[in-house]
C-alpha cells in the first residue's frame, strides 16, 4: 500500500508545469482586453488618478515577463487584488463562494451517481433488451437538454406546480442548505448522468461478463450481493477517471445553475463580476476553477490507484 | 496533388483489393442512426432556410397591442412580451443557433489536428510542450473559458467563433495524436517512409486520412457542445444580442413568465434536444459508417 502511494510525489511534480499554466493563462487574460489593460479594466469611467494606480499595480510600466513575476509573486502572498465593486480583496470574496459552490458540486455528484448506478445496472444487466434501450434513449435525451433549461423545467414542475421545493436561493441553515440546494443540485446531476451512465453500463458488461463474475454465481452469488460484492467495485474503476474529467464540466455547470437558481457561489459572482466589469474577481475565479480542476485530476488519479491494486507507480495497468 | 508517382505491382493489387471492400459496404440507407440524423438535421436546415416563407411574421418586429398572447390559430405557439410570435422566432432562432453550432468546429478541427498530428508524428520536445500546453488548456472547463473570453473579446456571432475555437482545439490535437502515434509504427507508414517520400506526403496523405475518423467522430460531438455553448451564452445576455431571434435568449425572456406562459420557456429548449439528438445520430452513424467492421 505504501510503496503504491509513493507516487503521489512525482505526480504532484508534473502538475507544477500545468499549475503554472494555468497561472500564465488568467495572467494573460488582462492583456488580450483590447486596448490598455488598466484602462479595459476600469472602465470608461475612470478617472486618470485611479488608471495611474492601477498601472503601477500591476506592473504595466515594466517589461511583460516582470509583470508575470509580479502577478505570480503576489499571488504567493495570497493577493489577487481588489474588487472594484466590493472595495475588498478579491481573494476574501472568493473564498467566501468557494464552500457554496463546493458543495453544491459535491451533492450534484452524489445526485448523479444515486441516478446513474441503478439505471446502468438495470441496462448492462440485459443488454439490447427493452429496458437497455430506455436508459440509453435518457442518455441520449439527456446529454441533449441545456442544464439551464432542466433547471427552469425542474423549477416549473416541482416549485412552480407541486410547490414541493423554493424557486431559489440558498436558505440560512445547515439543514436549510440542503433542501434549497436540492433542485440545482438535481439539476447538474441529470446533466452528469448520461456520462456516468455509459461508463458504468459498458464497463459493467465487461466484469458481469468476467471468468471470476462466473465463479461467484457457481457459487450462488445473485442479485444485490454479486453486485455489491463482486462486480461494483471493478465497473467503478473505469469510470472514476470518467468522473474525475467531467469535475471540469460541473464546476462550469455550477457557474450557469447558480444564476438560475439565485444561489451565492462562484458562478454568480463571476457573472455579476461580467456584468460590473470587475476584472480581478473574473480572473480571481478563473485562476481557482483551473487550480480546481488540476486539484481533481491529481485526486482521480489517486482514488484509481487505491481502487486498483494493478494500477503501477507510473499510473500503467498490468494485464 | 495531381503528380502521380509510380505505384509497385503488390501496391497495385492492395488497392483493388480496397477498392473491393468498400463495394462491400454496407449502403448507407440500411444505417439507422445515419438516417435518422440526417433527417433531423435536414428538417432543421430546411426550417432554416426556408424561415422567411414558412411564417408570415416578423421575428424582430414589435407589435405591443399583442403581446403575450396565448396559442391560438393565428399564433400557434402565443406571442411574446413584445408581441412577437414565439413560432417564428423559434424559426429564425434555428438559423443562428445551427449555424454557429457547425461552424464553430471548423477551426479548432482544423487546427487541433493538424497540431495533434505534427506532435504525435514528429515526438520529441515539440511533443512534450503541445501536451503540456494540453494540459493548461484542459484545466479551464469548457464553459467557463467561453464565458471569460467572449467577455474579454466582446459579445457578438464573432467572438463566439474565436472563444470556441481557442477552447476546444485542445480535444482534438490530443485525439488525433494518440492516432498518429499508433499509426506511424504500422508497416504501411513505415514502406511509404523508406520508399523515400517526404515527412509531409507522410503524414498530410498516408497518415492523416486514417486517422481522422476519430477526429470527424468527436466533431459532432462537439457541435452538440458548441450549441449549448452558444445557447448558454444566449441564456446570460452574453451571446447574440437582442432583438435577433436565438434560443437561449427566448429562453431567458421566457423564464420572466414561467407562472403564465410556460411554452415561452419551454419550447427552445425542446427544439435544443431535437437538434442535439440529430446530432448525436448523425455522430453515431457516422462512426457505424467508418468502423471496420461494417465493411463485412
Amino acid at each position: 500500500m505504501l510503496q503504491r502511494l509513493s507516487f503521489i510525489p512525482v505526480r504532484l511534480i508534473q502538475a507544477i508545469p500545468v499549475v503554472f499554466g494555468v497561472t500564465l493563462v488568467v495572467f494573460l487574460m488582462a492583456h488580450l482586453l483590447p486596448g490598455d489593460p488598466a484602462t479595459a479594466i476600469l472602465g470608461d469611467k475612470a478617472t486618470p488618478a485611479t488608471i495611474a494606480a492601477l498601472r503601477t499595480q500591476l506592473g504595466l510600466d515594466q517589461p511583460i515577463w516582470n509583470q508575470y513575476g509580479l502577478f505570480v509573486s503576489h499571488l504567493f502572498q495570497g493577493d489577487l487584488g481588489t474588487s472594484f465593486t466590493y472595495q475588498r480583496p478579491v481573494v476574501e470574496i472568493v473564498l467566501a463562494a468557494i464552500p457554496v459552490t463546493l458543495s453544491l458540486v459535491a451533492y450534484s455528484l452524489t445526485l448523479a451517481l444515486i441516478i446513474a448506478i441503478p439505471l446502468a445496472a438495470i441496462a448492462a444487466t440485459a443488454p439490447n433488451r427493452g429496458r437497455d434501450i430506455v436508459v440509453r434513449i435518457y442518455t441520449l435525451i439527456g446529454q441533449g437538454m441545456p442544464q439551464f433549461w432542466v433547471g427552469i423545467m425542474l423549477i416549473l414542475i416541482l416549485a412552480v406546480n407541486l410547490r414541493l421545493f423554493p424557486v431559489g436561493g440558498y436558505g440560512n441553515t445547515a439543514l436549510e442548505h440542503l433542501y434549497y440546494l436540492f433542485l440545482p443540485a438535481l439539476t447538474l446531476g441529470i446533466a452528469l448522468t448520461p456520462t456516468i451512465i455509459r461508463s458504468l453500463r459498458s464497463s459493467t458488461i465487461d466484469v458481469l461478463g468476467s471468468e471470476y463474475v462466473a465463479t461467484a454465481r457457481s457459487k450462488g452469488s445473485a442479485g444485490v450481493t454479486l453486485f455489491r460484492h463482486h462486480v461494483l467495485r471493478n465497473a467503478a474503476i473505469p469510470t472514476v477517471s470518467v468522473i474525475g474529467v467531467t469535475m471540469g464540466y460541473l464546476v462550469g455547470g455550477s457557474i450557469v445553475i447558480e444564476k438560475v437558481f439565485a444561489i451565492p457561489g462562484l458562478g454568480s459572482l463571476m457573472l455579476n463580476s461580467i456584468f460590473t466589469r470587475d476584472f480581478p474577481t473574473i480572473q480571481a475565479v478563473t485562476l481557482f476553477v483551473g487550480l480546481f480542476v488540476v486539484g481533481v485530476g491529481i485526486l482521480t488519479d489517486l482514488t484509481y490507484t487505491l481502487l486498483d491494486p494493478r494500477v503501477n507507480l507510473t499510473g500503467s495497468v498490468r494485464s | 496533388m495531381t503528380r502521380t508517382i509510380p505505384v509497385p505491382a503488390n501496391n497495385r493489387g492492395l488497392r483493388r483489393s480496397a477498392k473491393k471492400r468498400s463495394r462491400a459496404l454496407k449502403p448507407w440507407y440500411t444505417n439507422t442512426s445515419l438516417v435518422a440524423g440526417m433527417i433531423v438535421i435536414g428538417l432543421l436546415i430546411f426550417v432554416a432556410v426556408f424561415a422567411p416563407i414558412l411564417t408570415p411574421y416578423d421575428p424582430i418586429q414589435q407589435d405591443l397591442r399583442h403581446a403575450l398572447q396565448d396559442p391560438s390559430a393565428a399564433h400557434w405557439f402565443g406571442t411574446d412580451k413584445y408581441g412577437r410570435d414565439i413560432l417564428t422566432r423559434l424559426l429564425w432562432g434555428t438559423r443562428v443557433d445551427l449555424r454557429i453550432g457547425f461552424l464553430s468546429v471548423i477551426i479548432p478541427f482544423v487546427f487541433g489536428s493538424i497540431l495533434g498530428a505534427l506532435a504525435g508524428y514528429f515526438g520529441g520536445w515539440f511533443d512534450t510542450l503541445v501536451m503540456r500546453i494540453v494540459d493548461v488548456f484542459f484545466a479551464f472547463p469548457f464553459l467557463v473559458m467561453v464565458i471569460v473570453l467572449v467577455f474579454i473579446l466582446g459579445s457578438g456571432e464573432a467572438s463566439i467563433y474565436l472563444a470556441i475555437a481557442a477552447v476546444s482545439w485542445v480535444a482534438y490535437t490530443k485525439i488525433v495524436r494518440g492516432e498518429v502515434i499508433v499509426a506511424k509504427e504500422l508497416d504501411y507508414v513505415v514502406g511509404a517512409r523508406l520508399s523515400g517520400m517526404s515527412h509531409a506526403r507522410v503524414l498530410f496523405r498516408h497518415i492523416g486520412p486514417n486517422v481522422l475518423s476519430q477526429s470527424i467522430i468527436y466533431g459532432m460531438s462537439d457541435i452538440v457542445m458548441n450549441i449549448m455553448g452558444v445557447v448558454t451564452l444566449g441564456y446570460l445576455g452574453l451571446g447574440i444580442a437582442p432583438p435577433t431571434a436565438e434560443w437561449g435568449s427566448m429562453i431567458l425572456d421566457g423564464q420572466e413568465f414561467i407562472t403564465s406562459h410556460w411554452l415561452q420557456a419551454t419550447l427552445p429548449g425542446l427544439l435544443v434536444v431535437v437538434t442535439s439528438l440529430g446530432v448525436s445520430w448523425l455522430g453515431d452513424g457516422l462512426s457505424e459508417q467508418l468502423s471496420p467492421e461494417r465493411r463485412k
